[in-house]
């Protein structure tokens, strides 16, 4: 398939962070059009361009806007900028070289779903891509695109930078939302979903960066003629995120579709000489594992949810054999257990108990049964809570647990063995264990 | 606290326990329940230094709602007060019309605002997947150790900071830099000991796109026109009048396996 660039089209020329390169490349050309035409048909357009959400549901964007009731109401568009998924930098990438196509994207997003109030929620972390994006905010209001009536339209809008302080649930649509209102971010019960009440009751639209980057140039070339790219239902291109043991980490745009092995070898450069991929994630740590022989899958939405698994954020992390499924888990299982807000029981509970079999698996206490356990965990958590973070550390430990099984329980043994030749002294007694720590002898 | 990493049976792992069994730190302190809960504390005896209620005024004008303005009012007292301190949590409480204990539940759950004192400098090692298969614990253990006896300094494991391209990498004070080495832990210790720019080769800033097709006009889907078609010779943004003469991107990025790597090898 040909090698087309929409997001990264020519991204590191330099000075594209100003309005003036920015505009000189077509920028704002694509709003301009936008204002001309009605907000019903810029969102037919999106709707025909077939675009999915960017940020890991794979949402069909236009069926989202459309979703948000008509009439004079307040009503929000947030930005989800606060890219946190482990593996995933694709966002960074667009908002620190080309922040300008996102705040187009802004404007014509708020245009088709009528919102006047719009904000990027950017991770704190993220503090030079922030300082960025503020200050082509600042040059976009400047010449006329963001305020009252803008370009002599009837569209007013306003536009927002706002700075979280480190949570990786407030990536949750509703987490961010609450995270927005100032509260602490645990996710809301759905429904009511966002598109009816959202940000302060009122009705909401959150889009991923990427997929409001790309909505400048559906609106440039029509959404049918971007709909021919990529497959018939994952349409266009993709930046995807290649990490781990690669030789060249870094984003790729693709059409959706590639086989993942060319996205993994010939992009990325595949494992170091002489090492082989053991396990790859592809969509972020949040998507059930892939093995070596999973490596033909074309690398789309539908070909992946056939597959088991999920493309996600668009994050590809390569695990070589050099490295245990169990240390993966274990980093897997950490992280899920350090972000759990802690509002539902099977997340919060969940995740530790599944670190705390992990460790039990190292200290060599554990048996083969353990592995049935803690697959039966994950099953017990997902589905069963207010937001999809629980189901996230489940479903890749799941299919782990599935997936590698012998490896895990010849681990097991090895860790059994090695702990018998431990001094006998050093030994807790099993008896004392403690009862607020789940069903488990766990110290 | 008690806590213990060995003993046991091939090192078995002993939670850290406060009183009452609780993970928690805090729960066992004793609460005096006699007292009021503390209400919004009152403007004419809370003095707020005028830059920061500024800073709070002006988030807090941003948002329909003026709660919204919680987090870039704590960061804002976190860079004045150096930690969301009990005062800086009540001079933001003062400002923004809202109880402290509001305020404490939002800091509380947010990584990047600490609510003990801490160094000055904060060096954020991520220790998540992608920087832990090259490299990043043992790169935590070597930053823990040059940061020994400089007090200023804290560093921390942060969980994936969104640069696995340059795995293992660090945020130092807001600065990504990677892929890091054990050599480059003293160094950014030295750097932010002598005020410098914190290894300045290795900033994510100048490091260009990987993807071979942003440099190739055949690929670009909107044909460039050939008064714009001016070639990337640096990438990201350089500080302006920077002269300096960096090995920057431009250099190949090297990822540390094991394993010697070539990177023009497909």
């Amino acid at each position: 398939m040909a090698d087309v660039k929409i997001i990264l089209d020519r991204i590191d020329e330099p000075g594209l962070n100003t309005l003036a390169v920015y505009e000189r490349r077509g920028g704002y050309e694509s709003l301009r059009k936008a204002l001309t035409m009605s907000p019903e048909d810029v969102t037919q357009d999106i709707m025909d361009a077939g675009i999915r959400g960017r940020g890991g549901a794979g949402f069909p964007t236009g069926r989202k806007i459309s979703f948000l009731p008509h009439g004079d109401m307040d009503k929000y568009l947030v930005c989800n900028a606060d890219e946190s998924e482990p593996g995933t930098f694709k966002d960074r990438e667009i908002m620190q070289k080309n922040p300008h196509m996102l705040i187009e994207g802004v404007l014509i997003a708020s245009w088709a779903a009528g919102t006047t109030r719009t904000f990027i929620y950017i991770r704190g972390e993220y503090a030079y891509q922030a300082d960025i994006l503020e200050a082509a905010i600042a040059e976009a209001r400047d010449a006329g695109y963001i305020g009252e009536k803008i370009l002599g339209s009837d569209h007013t809008v306003s536009l927002v930078l706002h700075r979280g302080a480190g949570a990786y649930i407030c990536g949750e649509e509703t987490g961010l939302l609450d995270s927005l209102e100032g509260k602490r971010g645990n996710p809301r019960l759905k429904p009511p979903f966002p598109a009816i009440e959202g940000l302060y009751q009122g009705p909401t639209l959150i889009n991923n960066v990427e997929t409001l980057a790309t909505v400048p140039a559906i609106i440039r070339m029509g959404g049918k003629e971007y709909a021919k790219l990529g497959t018939e239902t994952s349409t266009g291109t993709k930046v995807v995120s290649v990490s781990g043991d690669v030789q060249r980490p870094g984003n790729y745009e693709i059409q959706l579709g590639i086989p993942s092995r060319e996205l993994i070898y010939d992009l990325a450069g595949g494992p170091a000489e002489g090492r082989e991929i053991k396990l790859w994630f592809p969509g972020g740590s949040s998507s059930p594992v892939m093995t070596k022989d999973d490596l033909d899958i074309p690398y789309d939405f539908d070909s992946m949810a056939k597959a088991g698994s999920m493309i996600g954020s668009g994050a590809v992390i390569v695990i070589d054999d050099s490295h245990t499924v169990l240390e993966v888990a274990k980093k897997v299982a950490k992280f899920y257990a350090h972000e759990s807000c802690g509002k539902c029981v099977p997340c919060r509970e969940g995740t530790n108990w599944t670190v705390k079999m992990i460790d039990r698996i190292e200290a060599g206490e554990a048996t083969p049964m353990d592995l049935d356990i803690m697959a039966s965990v994950q099953e017990q958590i997902i589905g069963n809570c207010l937001c999809v973070l629980g189901d996230a550390m489940a479903m890749p430990i799941g299919a782990m647990v599935q997936k590698f099984r012998s490896e895990l329980e010849a681990e097991i043994e090895a860790a059994r063995e090695r702990a018998e030749g431990a001094d006998v002294a050093d030994v807790i007694p099993v008896g004392v264990a403690d009862e607020h720590a789940g069903p488990f002898p766990v110290h | 606290v008690s806590a213990t990493n060995q003993g046991g049976r091939g090192g078995r792992v002993q939670v850290p326990r406060f009183g009452h069994g609780s993970r928690v730190p805090g729960w066992d302190t004793a609460v005096d329940l006699t007292k009021d809960p503390a209400t919004v504390p009152d403007p004419a005896t809370t003095p707020v230094p005028p830059q920061l209620r500024e800073q709070i005024v002006q988030a807090m004008a941003k948002y329909p709602d003026r709660r919204s303005a919680a987090i870039p009012a704590l960061h804002a007292a976190q860079d004045e007060h150096g930690w969301c301190s009990p005062e800086a949590i009540e001079q933001v409480a003062a400002v923004m019309r809202l109880t402290p204990a509001y305020l404490t539940s939002v800091a509380t759950f947010y990584d990047m605002f600490k609510t003990e004192p801490k160094g000055r400098h904060d060096v954020f090692v991520c220790t998540n997947i992608s920087c832990s298969l090259l490299g990043a614990d043992e790169f935590f253990e070597e930053m823990l150790k040059a940061a020994e006896g400089h007090p200023d300094v804290n560093v921390a494991s942060f969980e994936c900071l969104g640069a696995c391209d340059i795995a293992p990498m660090a945020s130092v004070n807001g600065v990504y830099v990677g892929p890091l080495d054990a050599d480059d832990a003293p160094r950014i210790v030295e750097d932010l000991e002598a005020g410098r720019t914190v290894l300045d080769h290795k900033q994510l800033r100048y490091r260009r796109s990987t993807d071979p097709g942003v440099l190739a006009e055949e690929a670009s889907y909107f044909a460039p026109d050939p008064a714009t078609s001016e070639k990337a010779d640096t990438a990201g943004l350089g500080p302006e009048g920077d002269n300096v003469d960096r090995p920057g991107p431009a250099a190949p990025i090297e990822t540390p396996t094991d394993e010697a790597s070539n990177p023009d090898e497909s």
